[in-house]
């Protein structure tokens, strides 16, 4: 029998205090297809990109065609023949969709592309895959959908020994996802070796030969697919209750806080309705690019939009204007805590006192005195493990990280709290901290808008999810009526009405109010 | 098949010409020239006009596509001024010091002591990982002292280089200036080398987006080196064309043409955001701008506005660009829009998607 295509034994893998991979294994067969399956945050992105040279594990055995391999770029791990879709496209705006597929090996040679052939080879791997897209045209303006489909391409093009598609089909649809499972069996039926990523069980079931789970950075278990069920796959991905992990408790729910009415931005979300009230928990759920954080950063003011009307209890916020939204009671927490909610050069203190810095001042004239007298009694409110006020932001951790954050903001004593992925990038401990926190809040009265991809924390920590499809809200799902399954029919089907589901956007939410936990 | 019926109506000159940016600017250059010459028939229609309309910009021309190299890399090289008048000063050492050297050893060596000197610069962005912006305005202060300290209050003047390399500056064969030949092979070689080898197509990747070039295991270093590389040797070879054109370098040989190269590849459609652009367009820019400075005198318009002019032209030209660019944005986000929900992928000939553009043809179904 022919050595293993890939090889991972006891790999692990730290980011800073985050233990990313404990001890992952994975073994795939050539001429097989193997799932991957695992909650958000098991580390299934993590083992990936090691295999594709993004990062370098820290330990355990790595073999690629029964050869020891350890890639340190990108660059390697290709020329290894290993071949990678990533969840989220990575392309050349710019560029045509040609140069795109082929950038850095188009046909011809190194100094001399033959620009003829690369377009008919394009051609030909489009109709392969059974989509029209014109060869010519700039990767620039493509739906999700196509970038995923021109990625696709671009790995078979690769003609890779491996190749790894992590959650390939999250943004495509039935039709797509049948040519795709056609050209990945034609592939593996030629000794290719492939993991496929999917949260989507019907898709394991249906296309792969054996699953793997993996859980909290660990290896679960490995199995034929013939011998599994989905319930046995989704006891091991739990693993434990699902309450245990989000301790969301019942809290009075009271008047309407936040009233979107149609809001509107072409190209980003359209006839966007919703509303929350004091002391529920909204969950915003949909797949990465449905156009959840441009509505956050749209209520916000961050961005515009052309049409519709966002209220706080009652009084109409001014559109594109963040500092009336904050005086107004909305406090905004970002995806991407280091890169827009936090300056990670700045001490703790500064960063908690920054919001109500002009409060603050005498003269026009900040101290450092005054930003610690402001910033003490939140940050020891919040548990926020520093030894010292002055401590810069970016040494923490990134649970405590998110907790300096949170203070920052609860300074403005926000009525409206938006906040988006809250526990990216968090300790599986740390978590539930944060957790506990954002529950505390709601029992106080306010109103929280939470923005998450981890399906489990949307599923126990909202009182309402409101599910984004391509731009529109295509359910309102009551806590007790939401499963995995009702949300994610509804993340992925534009056209909506899922069995189950309350759909009573447009009509207001009352029949959603009385909630039990 | 009825799909024809549903595309957009044909797309008029004035969009075809705003389009290919190298051709709208080409056609002012022309308007230009033209306007200027029935106004002074001199202009053109001389010998020395002529000649001046196809030197003058030679120098720039040659610049202005270093810059385009680098600026299509998401960077920028402030040190070329710098660098040009700095192996300017080389050269003109190597003849007074070496006067046996052949000329042609000479321009190499100038031309290799600016990719050198644009090689620190590639390293220096590569490795501090500091915007290349920040980067290039110290070295450029650098190599201008460099320079200044070399040459102290010595000179060079046109009686200490050799004759036969001087008069490279102004000979003409076949009326066509030596020197504008020479910016014309540069650009034959850099527009082929852009448009048709993998490491060139790279350079745009790069400039588009740098982490998926990363991503995709593009060689990033080793091209953003190349691009400075080039910078610096083109903008030698500049400092050899400016000593055979005014035979006087002096310590402000080259101040402030840095600006000029930015603004002649910014007004030839390479975008500053890096990822699209084209060494056709770098050069007319160049001659574009060089053009307008001489023409405006000839107008009767006063110093003021002839650096307002300059000015508004750069403007003028970003944003067109950018008014294009959101334009093609807004139609193909509305293109998308259209399509059928949950449709197989928007196929381009549905008749569902009909642009709302198009002419009173009636609906046909297929």
């Amino acid at each position: 029998m022919a050595a293993a295509t890939l090889v991972l034994e006891d790999v692990s893998k730290s980011f800073g205090a985050v233990r990313a991979l404990r001890s992952a294994s994975l073994t795939v067969q050539p001429g097989s297809i193997h799932a991957l399956v695992g909650e958000n945050g098991a580390g299934k992105s993590t083992l990936i990109k090691i295999v594709a040279g993004v990062h370098r594990r820290d330990g355990g055995v790595f073999e690629l065609n029964g050869e020891a391999a350890d890639f340190s770029s990108t660059a390697e791990s290709k020329a290894a023949g290993v071949a990678v879709i990533y969840q989220e496209p990575t392309l050349f705006p710019d560029l045509d969709v040609s140069e795109n597929i082929f950038m850095g090996r188009q046909p011809g040679s190194t100094l001399r592309i033959d620009k003829q052939r690369m377009y008919a080879e394009a051609a030909a791997l489009f109709e392969r895959l059974g989509v029209a897209i014109d060869p010519r045209r700039p990767a620039k303006g493509l739906s999700i959908a196509d970038q995923q489909i021109l990625e696709i391409a671009k790995a078979i093009s690769l003609d890779a020994s491996l190749l790894i598609m992590d959650e390939p089909t999250a943004a495509l649809s039935g039709v797509e996802v049948e040519r795709l499972f056609t050209v990945a069996r034609q592939l593996r039926d030629e000794g290719r070796g492939i993991v496929f990523i999917s949260h989507r069980f019907e898709e394991v079931f249906d296309l792969c030969d054996t699953v793997s789970v993996m859980r909290d950075g660990e290896y679960v278990s490995t199995e034929t697919i013939a011998e599994t069920s989905v319930e046995a796959i989704v006891a091991k991905m739990v693993g434990r209750e699902v309450a245990e992990l989000f301790p969301k408790t019942p809290a009075e729910i009271g008047d309407v806080v936040l009233d979107v009415q149609g809001l509107t931005s072409p190209g980003q979300f359209r006839d966007v309705t919703f509303q929350v009230r004091a002391g529920e928990i909204v969950g915003l759920a949909g797949l990465v690019g449905a156009g959840r954080s441009e509505i956050a950063r749209a209520v916000f003011g961050v961005d515009g939009y052309s049409a519709g009307r966002v209220s706080l209890n009652g009084a109409a916020v001014a559109k594109q204007n963040p500092r009336s939204a904050i005086s107004a009671g909305i406090a905004f927490i970002p995806e991407d805590r280091r890169k827009q909610g936090l300056v990670t050069e700045g001490s703790v203190a500064r960063n908690v006192a920054g919001v109500i810095r002009t409060g603050l001042s005498r003269l026009g004239v900040l101290t450092s005195r005054a930003e610690n007298r402001a910033a003490g009694p939140w940050a020891a409110k919040l548990e926020v493990k520093t030894s010292a006020l002055d401590m810069r932001a970016a040494t923490m951790s990134g649970g405590n990280q998110q907790k300096v954050v949170i203070a920052k903001w609860l300074v403005t004593q926000p009525k409206l709290l938006i906040i988006d992925e809250p526990t990216r990038g968090i300790d599986v401990g740390t978590k539930s901290e944060v957790h506990r926190l954002l529950s505390d809040l709601a029992g106080q009265g306010m109103a929280i808008l939470m923005i998450s991809s981890e399906l489990p924390e949307v599923l126990g920590m909202a009182d309402r999810v409101l599910v984004v499809c391509e731009g529109r809200i295509t359910a309102d799902i009551a806590r007790d009526e939401a499963t995995p399954e009702n949300v994610m029919h509804a993340a992925t089907h534009r056209d909506g009405h899922v069995a189950g589901a309350t759909h009573s956007a447009a009509a207001g939410s009352a029949d959603s109010q009385e909630v039990t936990a | 098949m009825s799909a024809t019926l549903v595309q957009p109506s044909k797309a008029g000159l004035l969009s075809t010409i705003l389009r290919s940016r190298e051709l709208a600017i080409a056609v002012v250059l022309v308007a230009l020239v033209l306007v200027a010459t029935a106004k002074t028939e001199s202009f053109l229609f001389s010998a020395d006009g002529w000649r001046n309309v196809l030197l003058n910009p030679a120098m720039l021309v040659v610049l202005a596509i270093g810059q385009a190299c680098v600026i299509i890399t998401r960077s920028v090289d402030l040190s070329v001024g710098s660098t040009l008048g700095l192996t300017a000063y080389f050269a003109g050492r190597l003849f007074i010091d070496f006067p046996s050297l052949p000329i042609v050893v000479v321009v190499l060596l100038a031309v290799l002591l600016g990719a050198l000197l644009g090689l620190v610069n590639g390293v220096l962005v590569s490795f501090a990982k500091v915007p290349a912006l920040v980067i290039t305005l110290g070295t450029m202060y650098i190599y201008r002292g460099i320079f200044l300290t070399w040459a102290g209050s010595s000179r060079i003047t046109a009686d200490q280089i050799p004759r036969s390399f001087s008069q490279l500056g102004t000979q003409q064969i076949v009326t066509i200036p030596v020197l504008t030949i020479v910016a014309l092979a540069v650009l034959g070689v850099a527009a082929y080398f852009l448009s048709s080898t993998r490491p060139g197509r790279e350079l745009y990747a790069i400039g588009s987006d740098p982490d998926a070039a990363d991503l995709y295991g593009l060689p990033v270093l080793r091209r953003v080196l190349l691009a400075f590389v080039a910078s610096g040797a083109l903008a030698g070879l500049a400092g050899v064309m400016f000593l055979a054109r005014y035979g006087t370098v002096s310590s402000q040989a080259g101040q402030g043409i840095e600006l000029q190269a930015v603004g002649a590849a910014v007004i030839g459609g390479v975008a500053i955001f890096g990822g699209s652009g084209s060494a056709l367009g770098a050069a007319v820019g160049a001659y574009l701008l060089v053009t307008i400075n001489s023409v405006l005198p000839i107008l009767g318009i006063s110093d003021f506005w002839q650096q307002a002019v300059v000015g508004a032209l750069i403007l003028g030209a970003i944003a067109l660009d950018r008014f294009l660019s959101l334009r093609q944005d807004a139609a193909l986000v509305a293109a998308r829009d259209q399509a059928p929900p949950s449709g197989g992928g928007g196929s381009p000939g549905n008749p569902g998607s009909s642009a709302p553009s198009a002419p009173t043809s009636p609906q046909v179904t297929a």
